[in-house]
């Protein structure tokens, strides 16, 4: 399948047209960013990065941003082909961000909510310390608050230049999770193009209501590992978010378009967005 | 049973490579002690001179093990399996199979069995020995269906009022088609986050590979320990070369660069204590190494019954709320919490540092008097 694995779209002179990695088609960049970021040709959902997921979702104006302190770091001194340190510093450069997520609390059609979105652009949208934190505190700050969670991901797993603090992050969101849904907690996780590892194995998957988005990636291992352990052809739309749909693994598919609107007539059915609208 | 018993002396272990110097030193002890049998001389001051040498050898390349060393003497065939510590520690061992849904995942151990004093629920990566039983459990790579396994038996565990050994050894979860349609992520999943909800003791132990998530999903526990020359981390060190050197060759730079060994883990506050090993590793000592580990799981045990289970969970969830932050990590959120707490002292301020840890420092690890006995409110 010509879905392959996120090739970035390839700028063309200005700027003004990209071609789309599943289709090929080229379009014209203004019509993507007003169709959200789905191929107007083939309607891929293409990856979002994480401010530009936030405008999408949020009321205009309502994201406040926290945990803005927290600055990842390089405690294993982990080199391969380069510092750690400084692919951190050049993804920071890229991105504007400090780190792979963007957390904080915002309304969604006057429903407030904590959320944090990881940001694939940067380093693949890993889960190292600092991400891990992220959720971990946004959780936290929605049981405080009395708020829903909503997570959403675009990730390729756990960060391996961290090796097994990266590991421990997946522990760690999901206690907060945990102790969250004692607390009788709401929570939506949004599976966007790609969710797999480490991420989809623990947070991603642990929410009450799990959603993807069309023709997303989602999975445990990447395809070609699978494929280079199984020595087969993978079946066609595997691990894609209508395959898992249809075995059973998530609860809905969402367009773009209508996720707004879709969040929101989820949320209304949360305990305490009830109890708010009660009031 | 017996079978396994014997299976579990074996005979001599195949040689790593860099065992060679001791190997050398072996052979040549070897053909000295059939010479001096062979010839009836008199050979006690070479035979002493050898034996002394390969104390000597054994110990100075054990002492100086790089990362991939020890990635290879977790992976050695005759190093203690679970199967083992089965045979070798538990008494009236009831196996039980299954995940009551889909299927009985051989890569997965569970059942019933008494260690010393404690009757406990173990559950366990599976590996094999020989080819065949290797094949049978798929190298100790289960598929969705053995965390579902395990995890059922450890709400049953619960309901019993069991405390739990959880034996960790795999070198990941199974990347393959049927792993993922049944939903591997979300097995693994959803076992770390239903562990934080066990109401009785788990006690984990690192035997041999903790091979990333498929590790983890039965490695959410209230003590972990790991065997010296046991691996943990985020992916194999082949997977993280192919992936950051474009070739699995570079294996050995990347087990270094991960920080995988049990002392490094120990020095991240990610384990609790590494259990050593005796000198020339756990697969030439098979028996003593698993008597071992039991004796510290029997201690462990002995120190968490005395907790009620409101407290072992709360300590549990703080242990991996706060897993491999450093004490400066900890006094820095003190800090700023309470200096946020000066700067916006009305409500509704939102916190930008983590609670002050409420959690008492974990008691000791070592000594039978277990914690405190203070039990204070989260």
């Amino acid at each position: 399948m010509a879905w392959g694995r996120l090739r970035k779209k390839k700028e063309m002179p200005g700027g003004l047209w990209s071609k789309c990695s599943a289709c090929g088609t080229m379009v014209y960049n203004k019509e993507l960013e007003a169709n959200l970021l789905v191929c107007p040709e083939c309607s891929f959902h293409h990856t979002v990065p994480a401010r530009r997921r936030i405008e999408m979702t949020a009321d205009p104006g309502s994201f406040v941003e926290h945990f803005t302190d927290l600055q990842p770091r390089d405690r294993l001194h982990f080199v391969d082909q380069e510092p750690y340190s400084e692919k951190l510093k050049r993804a920071q450069q890229k991105t504007g961000n400090t780190e792979a997520c963007l957390a904080g609390t915002c309304t969604l059609e006057g429903i407030p909510l904590a959320l944090a979105v990881l940001d694939f652009s940067f380093m693949g949208g890993s889960m190292g310390e600092v991400v891990g934190e992220k959720v971990a505190r946004t959780v936290e700050l929605a049981l405080e608050e009395n708020l829903p969670v909503l997570l959403v991901s675009a990730s390729g797993g756990a960060r391996m230049h961290e090796g097994a603090i990266s590991l421990m992050q997946m522990a760690k969101t999901c206690a907060t999770l945990h102790a969250y849904r004692e607390a009788g907690g709401f929570s939506i996780s949004l599976m966007t193009n790609p969710t797999t590892g480490g991420v989809t194995a623990s947070f991603a998957s642990v929410c009450d209501i799990l959603v993807g988005e069309p023709g997303a990636l989602i999975g445990f291992a990447g395809p070609r590992v699978i494929q280079n352990t199984i020595r087969q052809d993978l079946p066609e739309g595997f691990q894609r978010a209508e395959f898992l749909l249809e075995k059973g693994q998530i609860d809905r598919i969402v367009e773009r378009k209508a996720l707004r609107e879709e969040l929101a007539r989820i949320l209304r059915y949360a305990p305490m967005v009830r109890a708010l609208q009660d009031a | 049973m017996a079978r396994d018993r014997k299976e579990a002396q074996g005979p001599q272990p195949a040689v790593l490579p860099f065992e060679q110097p001791i190997e050398d030193v072996r052979q040549r002890l070897e053909e000295l002690e059939t010479l001096a049998q062979k010839t009836n001389q008199d050979l006690t001051e070479e035979l002493d001179f050898y034996r002394a040498r390969l104390d000597r050898v054994t110990r100075e390349t054990y002492a100086s093990l790089s990362a991939w060393d020890r990635v290879q003497v977790a992976r050695h065939p005759d190093r203690p399996l679970a199967t083992d510590y089965i045979a070798l520690l538990l008494e009236d061992w009831v196996e039980l199979h299954g995940d009551g849904c889909f299927g009985d995942d051989r890569a997965i151990v569970t059942g019933l069995g008494t260690l010393g004093r404690h009757r406990l629920m173990l559950v366990g990566h599976r590996k094999g020995r020989d080819t065949k039983a290797r094949m049978a459990c798929n190298f100790g790579s289960a598929h969705p269906e053995g965390y579902r396994k395990a995890l059922r038996k450890m709400k049953l565990a619960e309901r019993m009022g069991l405390p739990i050994l959880s034996l960790v050894n795999t070198p990941g979860a199974y990347p393959g088609v049927g792993a993922e349609e049944r939903g591997q992520a979300r097995a693994i999943a959803e076992n770390i986050l239903e562990m934080f909800g066990i109401r009785v003791p788990i006690v984990v132990v690192v035997i041999g590979e903790g091979g990333s998530g498929g590790a983890l999903g039965i490695a959410v526990g209230d003590r972990v320990g790991m065997l010296e020359n046991a691996w943990y981390s985020v992916i194999s060190p082949e997977g993280c070369a192919s992936i950051l050197w474009r070739s699995a060759e570079r294996k050995a730079e990347a087990a270094e660069a991960l920080k995988l060994t049990a002392g490094d883990l120990h020095r991240l506050g990610i384990v609790d204590e590494v259990l050593p090993e005796p000198v020339g590793g756990a697969h030439r000592h098979r028996e003593e190494t698993v008597r071992s580990v039991g004796r510290r799981v029997e201690a462990w045990l002995d120190e968490l019954s005395e907790l009620d289970p409101g407290e072992l969970l709360r300590r549990r969830q703080h242990r991996f709320r706060t897993i491999s932050q450093t004490a400066s990590d900890l006094e820095a959120a003190l800090a700023a919490a309470e200096e946020a707490a000066r700067r916006e002292p009305g409500p509704g301020g939102v916190p930008e540092a983590p609670e002050p840890p409420a959690a008492p420092e974990e008691p000791p690890a070592a000594g039978a008097g277990g914690p405190g006995g203070e039990v204070r409110e989260p």
